[in-house]
Formats: C-alpha cells, sequence, structure tokens
C-alpha cells in the first residue's frame, strides 16, 4: 500500500513539535513515548501500521483547537481518530503525522425528546449515544455493527450506516449539526438543533469527508421514540435468483420492511455450523424485519409471507417469541465470527443496486473459482450494499495480495453493475486507488477543490480518499509550512 | 438560452460573457435583480430510468415535476419529501422542475418523519461556473465513495453549478392516511400537542399549525397518520387517546387536501405581503411567535411541529414598511436561539434591499464564499443569490 515518504523536514521537528504540545496540553494528553504511540499504528486494517510522530488526547475543543495549531504552524499532517475501528485504513497514521483522538471527550452535553436531539461531545461511543436514551424510550437509529466501541466522530467522518438504515438512514440523515475545529484552530458551529441548513449544505459535505475537512468535537443528533416492537421472519430460497426477485416484490408491494438481510449458501453453512441457529439447507436466504405493535406486525407480515409463497421458499419461519426471534437472528448476527473461526477473511463493502445481486453473484462465484479462494456473501438487500467475504490463509506469503486483487475486482465489477465502491466502510486507504474505476479526473478534482477550501495546506489525513497522483499537487511538501 | 444536452449546456457556460440566470420552472425563486441572460434547463428532460423495486429514479434536471410525480403514481410510489406547488405563494406560472426543486432542497411537511429533499438525492451531474462536467454520488442508497457533493448541492440554489441529471430514492404511497384535527389551539398548546405527538411511537407524518387569523392567536393543529389501513386506524386511536378530547378525524382524500394546504402555503396564497420560512428549534417557536406579535402586523403557520414557521408580513406602507419584516423577523429569531430565516417572496423594491438568505457567521461566511468562487470563478451563476457581496466584518 502506498503511502507518502514521511517528510523529513516534519520529522525533525519532532522535538519542538512534542515540546510545544506539551505547552497547550495536559501532560497526560501528548503522547511521545515510541512504546506508547504504539498503540495508534493502525486501526482496524490490521494488515497496515505505522507508528506516529506523537498522539495527543485533547478532552475539550479547546484543547483540540491549541493542539490543531501547533500542529498547523509547525506543518504536521494530523489524523483524527475515534476509537480506531475503521476497517478502511481512515485512521491509519503516517510516521511524520500526529494522531488526534478525541475518546476522552464521551459527555453527553444536552438531551431534549420535545425536539428529538442529543448533543454529545463526539468521542463517544455509537452504542452508548443510545444507550443515553434508552430508558425515556428513545433511540439513535444509525447502527453499525461496531457500534459498541465506534465513535460518533468516526460515524461522521464515514457518513456510518447500520442493519436500520433502509427505514432510518445513515448518518448523514440523522445529523443535525457539528461543532468543528479546522486545521487553523478555528471552531465553527454548522447547523444546530434546527432543520436544514440555511445557505449551503456544509455540514452534509462534512459528514463523509473523513477527517479531511476539520476535526468534529461535538454534535447535535436526531434521536426517534422506540417503536412498540419488531419482529423477524426467515425465509429460504432454491436460489439467489428467486431471493432477489423476492426482494423486489416486497418493495413494490408498498412494504417498507426495517430490515432485509441475504445470505448465499457458503455464508449459511458456516454460520449454522458455528452457531447451531438450525437455518434451512438452501441456496439463499432472507430475514426480514417489520416494525409496530403486534397488530401492525402481522399486518405487514401478511403482505410479506403472501409473497414469499407465491415464489417456492424451500422454508418459512416465522416467530412467536423473542427467543424465537433472537433463534433467527442468530445465525446472522454470528456471520462475521463464524468466518473468522474458518479462516482470516477480507470484507468488503460494495453496493450494488439491488436489481444486480443474482448476475453479481454469478460473477463473484466466477471470480473465486479463478482466484481459487473461497467467498460467502452477506447482503443488505433493502439497500444494496453488498458484503462478500473472502476467505485466505494470511500465513500463507501472497495470499493478502491475491485476496486484494481479488477484492479490487470484485468492486470494480460492483461499478459497473451502476453500483459504488463503499457503501458504509469509506475509502480510507483501502479503495483509495479504485476511486479512478468510480469517477472520472474532473469528479475527482471537484472534490479535492472543497478539501483546498477547508484545509488549503492539505494537513488534516492527507493521504487518504484520493489517489496519492492525483493529491500529489495540492499535497505539496512545505506548502504553508512556517519556518521552524 | 435552452442547451439540449450537458455538452451544449457546458459550452454555454464557458461561452458566458456575464451573469446567468439559472431557470428549471421559473415558480420558486424570484429574487431581485435578476441578472444577465436566462439559462434554461428545460432541454435535459426526461426520465432516464425508474426501477420501482428499488426505489431508484433517475431524471434530467429540466424533468417537469409532474411528470415525474405522474410516473412514480402509476406505480404506487411518490416523492416522500413532499415538495411544494410554489405558485400559489408566489404568484407565479410555469412548470416546476426536479431539477429546481432539488437546488432549492424544497421539503414539505412529511420532512419531519420522512427527511427533507437532499436526504432522498442519491446522485447529480451537474456542470460547474467554468463549465466543468462533474458527477458524485450514484443511483444507490448506500454510499459512502469520497465526498458528498451531492449533499452539497442540494439547497445550492445554482450558484456551485447547473444540475443536469439527479438520482431520487422513492417510497410507497401508503395504503391509508388519516388526520387529527383540533380547532382552538394557541402557538404554545399547539407546539406541546405536536410534540406529545412525535415523541410517541405512532410515527406522526406531519404536524402542523395553521393560524385562524384570530385575535387570541388560536388556530388549527394537524396531525398526520399514514400506513397500512389497519396501522393508521390503530395508531390514529392511539394518538387520539394519548392526546385527550376534543380532537376530530378526517380521513383520505379529506385529510390530503388539508396536507395540501400546509405544504403550499395556501392561507398566504393571493397575497403581496413578505412571506419568510424559518427554521429553528420547535419548543422555541411559540415564542418567537409571541415575541413578533409587538412586530408588524402578520399570519403565522407552524408545521414541522414547530421546527418551521411561515409568517406572512402584512402588505402596506405602514405595516411592512421599507424592510419587509428583516429586522424585527432576523430579532426575534436571534433572541430564539437561532436557526435560519429565508424570505421567500416579497415585493420588488424589498427585494431589492433585503437579501433572500440568513446572513452566515464570519467563519462559515467565509467557507461558503471560498466554495463559490471555487466551483464559479467568474460568478457567471447566479451572482449575488446567496451570500453578502462582501464578507462582512
Amino acid at each position: 500500500m502506498d503511502m507518502p515518504t514521511p517528510d523529513p523536514a516534519v520529522l525533525a521537528r519532532r522535538p519542538e513539535l512534542i515540546r510545544r504540545l506539551r505547552e497547550v496540553l495536559p501532560a497526560d494528553a501528548v503522547i511521545a513515548d515510541p512504546a506508547e504511540t504504539r498503540a495508534y499504528e493502525c486501526d482496524a486494517l490490521t494488515a497496515y501500521r505505522c507508528p506516529p510522530m506523537a498522539a495527543v488526547l485533547p478532552a475539550s475543543t479547546e484543547e483540540v483547537a491549541a493542539a490543531l495549531r501547533v500542529c498547523h504552524d509547525l506543518g504536521v499532517p494530523v489524523v483524527p481518530r475515534g476509537s480506531g475501528t475503521s476497517l478502511a485504513g481512515g485512521a491509519l497514521p503516517t510516521a511524520d503525522c500526529v494522531i488526534l483522538g478525541v475518546a476522552r471527550m464521551n459527555a453527553v452535553l444536552e438531551t431534549d425528546y420535545d425536539d428529538r436531539f442529543i448533543r454529545v461531545e463526539t468521542g463517544r461511543t455509537n452504542l452508548s449515544v443510545t444507550g443515553a436514551v434508552e430508558a425515556d424510550g428513545f433511540f439513535y437509529a444509525p447502527d453499525p455493527s461496531s457500534q459498541l466501541a465506534c465513535a460518533i466522530a468516526g460515524n461522521i467522518a464515514m457518513n456510518s450506516g447500520g442493519a436500520h438504515c433502509l427505514k432510518y438512514g445513515v448518518t448523514t440523515n440523522n445529523l443535525l449539526g457539528v461543532r468543528m475545529v479546522t486545521m487553523a484552530g478555528e471552531v465553527l458551529d454548522i447547523g444546530g438543533p434546527w432543520s436544514d441548513a440555511g445557505g449551503l449544505d456544509l455540514l452534509g459535505v462534512i459528514c463523509g469527508s473523513e477527517g479531511q475537512l476539520g476535526v468534529v468535537t461535538e454534535a447535535w443528533l436526531r434521536i426517534l421514540p422506540k417503536p412498540e416492537g419488531a419482529r423477524p421472519v426467515l425465509m429460504g430460497f432454491g436460489s439467489n435468483e428467486v431471493a432477489g426477485a423476492c426482494v423486489r416484490d416486497i418493495i413494490e408491494a408498498g412494504v417498507l420492511p426495517v430490515a432485509i438481510e441475504f445470505m448465499d449458501r457458503p455464508c449459511i453453512r458456516a454460520t449454522d455450523d458455528f452457531s447451531g441457529a438450525g437455518y434451512p439447507d438452501c441456496e439463499a436466504l432472507l430475514i426480514v424485519e417489520v416494525e409496530g405493535s403486534d397488530a401492525e406486525i402481522d399486518e405487514q407480515l401478511a403482505v410479506i409471507l403472501e409473497i414469499a409463497r407465491r415464489h417456492e421458499p424451500v422454508e418459512l419461519r416465522e416467530s412467536r417469541s423473542a427467543e424465537e426471534s433472537a433463534r433467527i437472528w442468530l445465525g446472522r448476527k454470528s456471520a462475521f465470527g463464524a468466518m473468522g473461526q474458518l479462516n482470516d477473511y477480507m470484507c468488503l463493502d460494495g453496493t450494488i443496486p439491488v436489481s444486480e445481486l443474482p448476475d453479481v453473484l454469478r460473477r463473484i462465484g466466477e471470480l473465486s473459482d479463478r482466484y481459487g479462494l473461497k467467498v460467502a456473501n452477506v447482503f443488505h438487500a433493502g439497500d444494496g450494499n453488498m458484503h462478500p467475504l473472502i476467505l485466505f490463509d494470511a500465513n500463507t506469503p501472497g495470499q493478502l495480495e491475491l485476496c486484494e486483487q481479488m477484492g479490487a475486482e470484485i468492486l470494480t465489477l460492483c461499478v459497473e453493475a451502476g453500483g459504488c465502491l463503499t457503501g458504509e466502510h469509506g475509502v480510507g486507504i483501502e479503495k483509495r486507488d479504485l476511486m479512478n474505476v468510480q469517477y472520472g479526473p474532473e469528479d475527482l478534482a471537484a472534490q479535492m477543490d472543497v478539501k483546498d477550501v477547508f484545509d488549503p495546506e492539505w494537513l488534516l489525513n492527507p493521504a487518504k480518499v484520493f489517489p496519492l497522483a492525483a493529491s500529489e499537487g495540492r499535497r505539496r511538501p512545505g506548502a504553508g509550512r512556517s519556518a521552524a | 438560452m435552452e442547451p439540449a444536452s450537458e455538452t451544449e449546456l457546458s459550452e454555454a457556460i464557458r461561452g458566458a460573457g456575464g451573469p446567468l440566470s439559472v431557470r428549471g420552472g421559473g415558480t420558486r425563486v424570484t429574487w431581485r435583480p435578476e441578472r444577465g441572460a436566462v439559462l434554461s434547463t428545460a432541454g435535459l428532460s426526461g426520465v432516464r430510468l425508474y426501477q420501482p423495486g428499488a426505489l431508484t429514479l433517475v431524471a434530467g434536471a429540466g424533468t417537469p415535476l409532474r411528470e415525474i410525480e405522474s410516473v412514480l403514481a402509476e406505480k404506487g410510489q411518490r416523492l416522500a419529501f413532499e415538495p411544494m406547488d410554489a405558485r400559489a405563494l408566489m404568484g407565479t406560472g410555469g412548470v416546476s422542475t426536479i431539477g429546481g426543486v432539488i437546488a432549492a432542497n424544497v421539503s414539505g411537511p412529511r420532512r419531519v418523519m420522512a427527511g427533507a429533499a437532499r436526504d432522498f438525492l442519491l446522485g447529480v451531474r451537474f456542470v460547474d461556473g467554468a463549465g466543468r462536467i462533474v458527477k458524485n454520488g450514484g443511483r444507490v442508497m448506500k454510499n459512502v465513495t469520497g465526498y458528498e457533493l451531492v449533499k452539497l448541492m442540494a439547497g445550492s440554489h445554482g450558484t456551485l453549478g447547473v444540475l443536469t441529471e439527479v438520482a431520487l430514492k422513492v417510497l410507497a404511497v401508503p395504503e391509508a392516511e388519516a388526520t387529527l384535527v383540533f380547532h382552538g389551539h394557541d402557538p404554545a398548546a399547539a407546539r406541546a400537542a405536536m410534540a406529545a405527538a412525535l415523541r410517541s411511537p405512532f410515527e406522526v407524518s406531519g404536524a402542523a399549525w395553521l393560524d385562524a387569523g384570530a385575535a387570541g392567536g388560536e388556530g388549527e393543529t394537524r396531525l398526520r397518520i399514514e400506513g397500512m389501513a389497519g396501522s393508521v386506524a390503530y395508531r390514529a386511536g392511539r394518538l387520539a387517546g394519548l392526546l385527550g378530547s376534543g380532537w376530530a378525524r378526517v380521513d383520505g382524500a379529506e385529510s390530503a387536501a388539508l396536507w395540501r394546504e400546509v405544504r403550499d402555503v395556501l392561507p398566504f396564497a393571493g397575497g403581496t405581503g413578505a412571506a419568510w420560512r424559518l427554521s429553528l428549534r420547535p419548543s422555541a417557536a411559540p415564542g418567537l411567535l409571541r415575541d413578533l406579535a409587538a412586530g408588524p402586523a402578520h399570519r403565522a403557520m407552524m408545521d414541522w411541529g414547530g421546527g418551521r414557521i411561515w409568517l406572512e408580513i402584512a402588505d402596506g406602507p405602514s405595516d411592512c414598511g421599507a424592510d419587509g419584516g428583516v429586522a424585527a423577523v432576523r430579532g426575534a429569531l436571534a433572541r430564539a436561539g437561532g436557526g435560519h430565516a429565508t424570505l421567500i417572496r416579497a415585493p420588488d423594491a424589498i427585494r431589492a434591499a433585503v437579501p433572500m438568505f440568513q446572513p452566515e457567521p464570519p467563519g462559515v461566511a467565509r467557507l461558503t464564499r471560498a466554495l463559490r468562487e471555487r466551483f464559479d470563478p467568474e460568478g457567471r451563476l447566479n451572482p449575488g443569490l446567496m451570500g453578502p457581496a462582501e464578507v462582512p466584518a
């Protein structure tokens, strides 16, 4: 994986950097000991590691601003970090950067059930946002599967989704405002506890900008009343085509489930062996979940089951209890764990138009045969987000590279089918070099122009998102650096 | 100028000797002075892809809104963000385009539950002020590939680029709808009822209050429920139980008519006074309306549970004055904790004197000005519409 060469002039300024950071931050907020900076050498894309020059853990917006001003003055790149759960290398350092972690900033600042928002410091974990409001009957909807650990800061940077997003949207649809610090140390409030932008939608472009436009320290988030209940139904089908047709028919019938999950045979086999969930022996499996009161759930499921029956399912399994519902979900929820027990695996997250699923799965099967690497597929069928899991052996030299090559072909295939490279995980470094598959030079230039406006010196997370060749002219070493 | 293709549009922009006034249907924005040659998007029309089973529609930006709505209705689907027909309020003719809807982020009563126009926008193609042809997003709901210029283009009123194509998420038209109505709430009582409804698990898809023009400030509160027939009956019943006595229930076409009235701001139709549209914290709405009682005479409507307020400042030299109520409205909004107030309709003289959009704090204003300069270096596209002529000190 290409990364920019660490700038020797920046590395030479390390002693001054540490000294000046210690002038503006408490002692325990500046981490300079190499034994300790190693803890920040990677995120959840563990194949790539590089300890930063230093790490800072500010506890307030003012401390974030002070740290950024020091780095800006000295021309030191900064890589923001939430909980470090990124699967795309979003928080991967370079040797000449400072990691700025917001994990210490996790307070709830304001909760308002009348106006239905919560204001939090962005180092707070996703699940603990819901945790702060669930006793009062509310929840925060975007729920990535890493939600126990991932931070709101990272969710905003990556515009994270989750199982609920078919009905409730992703982070950008649930974000009302942010307090953000620019690389120059300016503190801006964008949006607030009201709806929509009054002018240009800066909030909309900040969300999903992968830590490249500013460091978001506080956020106003939409909270929603919890539905009265939810219930899944499990359907087994004889082919991917039939399962895909069933999804299409459910949506065309006007029902909007809260989740539609798809698993293919390899995935069903592996997870069933692992979890003992007792899934049917079939080519494709759907789990469809709906919400409401018991009677409303029955009303929706009546329509869904009637549609399912028209497709001659191998099995239909309804739930009569919370326990049965949990059993239906058990296999799906242990899918990644099951794969992990079998093998090392690479999880992709390309998105495709829902109608293309059977065709794309067939072509993934062909790639699997050609590369000799097995693939199991999990798919958010409601919104087209695929998670092909490529199984490989990290201990065999060359397998990781082979896996990456195959992954690149799968993502290219997703784009060719009318979809995109990444539906949830973001570009980071992982898909950076595939950006030219989806976007032309003018498309990428327009995005980089936005970064030029927010961070003219390209100090914030500069090596991510854009192919290095494309961003090179804007990441000029020494540009905007003042003399040490 | 009416380019028939994206390439022609790019050439038209590159070759423009001066400012361009970007026009979809001309139904929504009538800002003055409208400078320069009119650049129409009418030639960029047509539904290019529609997959009901994937909830996806792609169309040229110049496609008439009514054409899109009719194509969707045939399959029992719709634009869930409920864009207004602005012609009654604005006193305009013309045919609204989907590009105009997106460029102005036009979002109606259902925004309170379903989201704004920009939340349904999956992808865009546009030509910027330098003639550069750009695409962003795509046609899938889950897309975090690079920056979200899609969101930046929504609500940019043609100042960063001219939309040529949009990809939208659509949703089903539900089987049934019902509205609970209460006569005699003042703004505070209305806001409390709307908040109670929106806090409930009954998925209220519209929460509005219209003043009756009565001296006591009393008016009519409306709460909408949509869904499958059994679900609507159940939820309307539970909601009525929650709210207490005095509420009437209206169903089907009658309910829909009540929401078209809210959507299109019909109480202010035909008027000539300044019409303001505010976004603020819902609980601050009654206080703001009380605050304004001391100001110029006006009528009011709340939508989004109080999160949106429409104000019509009465016309007439002594009431409207030279400023269209801008001092009173912006002052009251600041005292209410902030948000934004947009001057949607105004007599020409006021239009010329009062900026349409909420002034931005200096740091934000610097960023938005820099973005406009990036995407439109020659200042060709609707110059002066958004942002002050100079950055405030």
